[in-house]
């Protein structure tokens, strides 16, 4: 592996004064599982290793019923799901924390990183989109938010400035009569990158019988994430039914743009997008049904 | 010369000291600083847990650990197992099942067996498969490990 500099910050000021010093060859250490194998494989070439794990703000791991959760970027997978009351508000980022990788992976990985890495095959950042989470980034000129859809811009790259960090995702509380879920296709049982992945959220009325609203997003069939909005859009006021749900998975599928490459063909890619987005939203209405 | 920090750290119960590169993992520094040599390297890039360790009670995979990032910190290793004259129930349950052939696998799948076993010491079948999806064997067969880690569940309660 290339020689580089290890340093570790202690205040999230000292992370971005050192990232904006640095330039490009500097790079945000958390949990390192893609990072550390992409320098070693000399795909990434980096000076500058800067461990934020320290810093007090990205390590905050907190819910409440009314201000949602607060999710710092360096918070691993495996204490996200450690907590009952998370699992019950998100769903949906639970799904996807416990399939990436396996435990000793979780036990390093995070959904902050798994974001700021923006593989378009990133299982946390559906979830991400359908629950409207926001990026919360600090850089040299104050901090600014931007929603979650708009972070990754293509392949491994992000919104992110020169000097700029992510120090934590914000999620609205769920609303009443409302849930999550994502799954993925892989050909095996587990410890693989999706083939194509679709996260859902749906809010239903008090009786349970209309979408009020619901949220769609997809991984694996784009350069990056994408939120599938006119395929969302079209359930808000729709009837529970096999028909809204359908006209929904067309309309997702209609926005993917995959590639053929050696996970699957475009074509493969293309018909899952239709068969996840429906097992996804009708996973979401039986969560909400279930509760 | 690439420049050395100085860590601390404890090993198996022990307080440790070493110098390293920034760029050697976990794994390089057992192995080949303070040379214990049970963790193994199989693939280098997160896939095989044959490199498993405990740090600060977390199972982790040593190779996507930087040495320098363990200051501080506490790392159990296969080696702190077994008492001097005695095995590990784990270690027994891999013997008495044939749960181990080659061998390279084994030292990952037995921390990450403690791990689990820590964690919830009663495991589903469901449960130890998922939870050993990131140890991979080419020779043994996961059923007779499943098996052993049944078995050192028992042994355990
Ligand atoms: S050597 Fe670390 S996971 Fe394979
Ligand atoms: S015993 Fe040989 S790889 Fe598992």
């Amino acid at each position: 592996m290339q020689a580089f500099e290890y340093i570790a910050a202690r205040t999230v000021p000292e992370a971005v004064a050192l990232l904006d010093e640095k330039g490009e060859k500097a790079r945000i250490l958390a949990g390192g599982t893609d990072l550390i194998v992409q320098v070693r494989e000399a795909r990434r070439d980096v000076d500058w290793m800067i461990d934020i794990k320290a810093i007090p703000e990205v390590n905050v791991l907190a819910y409440d019923a009314e201000a949602g959760l607060t999710l710092g970027a360096a918070v691993p997978c495996y204490q996200i799901y450690a907590e009952a009351d998370i699992c019950d508000a998100y769903p949906g980022i639970i799904d996807a924390t416990k399939i990436i990788g396996g435990t000793a992976i979780q036990g390093r990985a995070g959904v902050g990183g798994n974001l700021c890495n923006a593989s378009p095959a990133a299982d946390c950042i559906p979830p991400l989109i359908v629950l409207n989470a926001t990026c919360v980034i600090a850089g040299p000129n104050g901090e600014r938010d931007i929603p979650v859809e708009a972070f990754c811009t293509s392949p491994g790259q992000t919104a992110l400035e020169k000097g700029e960090m992510l120090v934590a995702l914000k999620i609205p509380a769920p609303q009443n009569n409302s849930s999550s879920f994502y799954l993925r296709f892989i050909p095996r049982n587990e410890m693989d990158i999706a083939v194509v992945g679709a996260g859902a959220s749906v809010t239903l009325d008090d009786a349970k019988q209309t979408i009020v609203s619901a949220r769609i997003a997809l991984a694996a069939v784009a350069p990056t994430p994408l939120f599938a909005e006119e395929a969302s859009a079209l359930l808000a006021g729709r009837e529970l039914s096999d028909e809204a749900i359908d006209a929904a998975a067309q309309a997702a599928q209609a926005i993917a743009r995959p590639i053929s490459d050696m996970r699957g063909t475009a074509e493969q890619r293309t018909h899952l997008v239709g068969v996840l987005t429906r097992r996804a939203l009708n996973g979401a209405i039986q969560r909400v049904l279930d509760a | 010369m690439a420049i050395k920090s100085h860590v601390q750290t404890t090993i198996n119960g022990e307080t440790v000291e070493f110098l390293c590169e920034s760029r050697q993992s976990l794994l390089e520094v057992l192995r080949d600083e303070l040379h214990l040599t049970g963790a193994k390297e199989g693939c280098n890039n997160g896939n095989c847990g044959a490199c498993s360790v405990i740090l600060d009670g977390r199972l982790v995979n040593s190779c996507l650990v930087l040495g320098v990032e363990t200051e501080g910190k506490s790392v159990e290793t296969i080696e702190g197992l077994a008492a001097p004259d005695k095995l590990h129930p784990i270690q027994d349950a891999f013997l008495e099942n044939a749960a181990l052939q080659c061998g390279i696998c084994t030292p990952g799948f037995i921390m990450s067996t403690k791990a689990l076993l820590d964690s919830n010491p009663n495991p589903t079948e469901h449960e130890i498969r998922y939870w050993l999806a990131g140890n991979l064997c080419r020779c043994t067969g996961y059923d007779k490990i499943v098996r052993a880690v049944q078995d050192a569940a028992k042994a355990s309660a």
